[in-house]
């Protein structure tokens, strides 16, 4: 065989072994992660994690960590997705090229990899730090303000998976329908907007799991809760705070109620990105 | 126009042709970004028949198209100077209405591209714009249409599925019917078969007969066959300039110019 084409299979069988390696290694540490917070939390895996609160300590359960997971990302995502599909369609439909457009598409990236601690502090100062003050101490952390703080995280994404989106669907589609004399703003909501969903809802729930797992944010908003809270504007108890407590403290049955919280999130997020998935593949519109 | 000024003007304005033109250009320039890529274009279009403009890429001929429904104007930087009469009105004076420009003059591209909808409701979305329509009228709108750009017999049980699901050569006369479901009086054709395989092509250029009855159609190809199997008249276009505009047989059998002849014989191009 030709020396030539011998070395390239060497190269190409080297290149390809590397690469599975490396593959295996990232898969490795994803399985060893979801391993261990299975292990680890399994003893902790019961009725009482979904029925009873934090309040119990070592004899307690989640459930109020997890209904204020629930309010804040709700809070969070509700207030982030239409501010950001907004902005991202603004971006792609009437700044494109245009030199506001690119420098606020730069600023939001920017944005997208601020530190979370960052938006955190930045909430306190201007949300429950002015409620303290206004309300004499009577609301002063808050769900809401842990909202805010996830929705600030979640606004980039959107933003950014929208603009995107939006960017790839065909210019011919936009031509088609401009030639019939409809209109930029019906072109966009009822043509654009509808070819580009699948990839938008996407972006939403990428952004949700996103949020789901911070904990920094919400240490200095939402703070934390033993008891059941359910009204936005009490301290509010979630999942990824009651871990990073719980981690910290001495007791093993502690730490396997922490290890359970990290598994049901792990889970949680792992549903999300499935869903998102199927979302992309089941409405994948081709226009070539 | 008197025929003493057709005689006195340098430039191929028209073919000898009878019909009133539907179009008119004069002196028309454009520029992208600078770029001065139309040169003082003067032709007449003539209503309810078939121009084809030939050319190689980068003359200027899908500009030429896509300026006589001002499609050009959604990007930045375009500039067209110059007249184009439609009816007699210049439709490039900014006073003239977008909508009645876009419901006189349709235009179908180089892709299909349906909308992400049903195939009724890419035909119903246009006319939805323009009119007012019963339930009842609306759907024998979309019949009408589907059966001119002779979509209907292959969609008829198929109307409330998504359009993407037709092949190309479907998807482009779903384009078509999408088109002439607004009642236009110009049908600009960019290269519209230029993604079909043979057998689409054929059926499209088939439809294009058909349809000359009813539209003045104005449809730019790179496949000179194609014009002039489907025209009547050919305008040549080279470098941003027009060459020569005549009757297709004329071109294709006596070329005035040599630049022409060059051209349709592929000594270039």
């Amino acid at each position: 065989m030709n020396t030539l084409y011998l070395r390239r299979r060497i190269a190409n069988a080297l290149a390809m072994a590397l690469s599975l390696l490396a593959t295996l290694v990232g898969l490795a540490f994803l399985a060893w992660i979801l391993w261990e917070t299975l292990r680890q939390g399994v003893g902790a895996l019961d009725l009482k994690l979904f029925t009873k609160i934090t309040a119990y300590g070592e004899d307690g359960g989640l459930l109020n960590s997890m209904v204020g997971s629930l309010v804040i990302n709700f809070i969070g995502i509700g207030i982030a997705t239409p501010i950001g599909v907004l902005a991202g369609t603004w971006l792609a439909e009437y700044a494109n090229r245009t030199k506001l457009g690119e420098s606020i598409r730069f600023l939001n990236d920017i944005l997208l990899s601020a530190p979370s601690i960052v938006m955190g502090l930045f909430v306190y100062t201007i949300i429950v730090l002015p409620s303290t003050a206004l309300t004499h101490g009577s609301t002063s952390f808050s769900g809401f303000a842990g909202g805010v703080a996830l929705a600030l995280i979640a606004l980039p994404v959107i933003v950014r998976t929208t603009d995107e989106m939006l960017r790839l669907v065909p210019s011919t589609l936009r031509e088609a329908a401009l030639s019939l004399g409809v209109p930029q703003w019906k072109l966009t909501l009822q043509i654009l907007i509808r070819a580009a969903r699948s990839g938008i809802i996407t972006g939403v729930l990428l952004a949700l799991a996103r949020i789901s797992g911070e904990t920094a944010p919400l240490l200095f908003t939402a703070f934390g809760n033993n008891y059941m809270a359910v009204n936005p504007l009490e301290k509010m108890s979630s999942l990824p705070q009651i871990i990073y407590q719980y981690a910290n403290d001495p007791g093993d049955a502690m730490h396997a109620l922490a290890w359970a919280g990290a598994f049901v999130i792990t889970m949680f997020v792992l549903l999300l990105s499935l869903a998102s998935r199927l979302i992309l593949s089941r409405t994948k519109v081709s226009h070539d | 126009m008197t025929d003493s000024a057709l005689a006195t003007n340098p430039v191929p304005v028209a073919p000898a042709a009878t019909v009133a033109p539907k179009i008119t250009v004069r002196d028309l320039h454009f520029y992208y970004n600078g770029f001065h890529a139309l040169k003082g274009i003067n032709m007449d279009i003539p209503e309810k028949q078939v121009t084809a403009i030939i050319g190689p890429s980068g003359c200027g001929k899908s500009t030429l198209l896509r300026i006589f429904n001002r499609i050009y104007a959604i990007y930045p930087k375009l500039e067209a100077k110059g007249e184009i009469l439609l009816d007699g009105d210049n439709i490039l004076d900014p006073r003239y209405s977008m909508n009645r420009l876009r419901s006189k003059v349709g235009m179908v591209f180089q892709k299909p591209v349906p909308f992400p909808m049903t195939i009724f409701e890419n035909v119903a979305y246009g006319i939805r714009h323009h009119e007012k329509l019963s339930r009842k009228d609306m759907e024998g709108r979309v019949e009408q249409a589907l059966r001119n750009a002779a979509l209907w017999d292959e969609v008829k049980d198929k109307l409330k599925q998504n359009a993407l699901g037709l092949s190309g050569g479907q998807q482009q006369r779903l384009c078509i019917a999408r088109a002439i479901a607004l009642k236009p009086e110009v049908l600009l054709l960019d290269e519209p078969t230029s993604a079909l395989d043979p057998i689409a092509t054929g059926r499209i250029e088939q439809l294009v007969e058909e349809l000359k009855s009813q539209f003045t159609i104005v449809i730019v190809t790179h496949n000179m066959q194609q014009a002039a199997r489907v025209s009547d008249q050919t305008a040549f276009m080279y470098l941003g300039e027009l060459i020569e505009y005549d009757r297709t047989e004329k071109i294709f059998t006596k070329p005035g110019k040599k630049q022409t002849e060059d051209y349709i014989t592929g000594r270039f191009g």
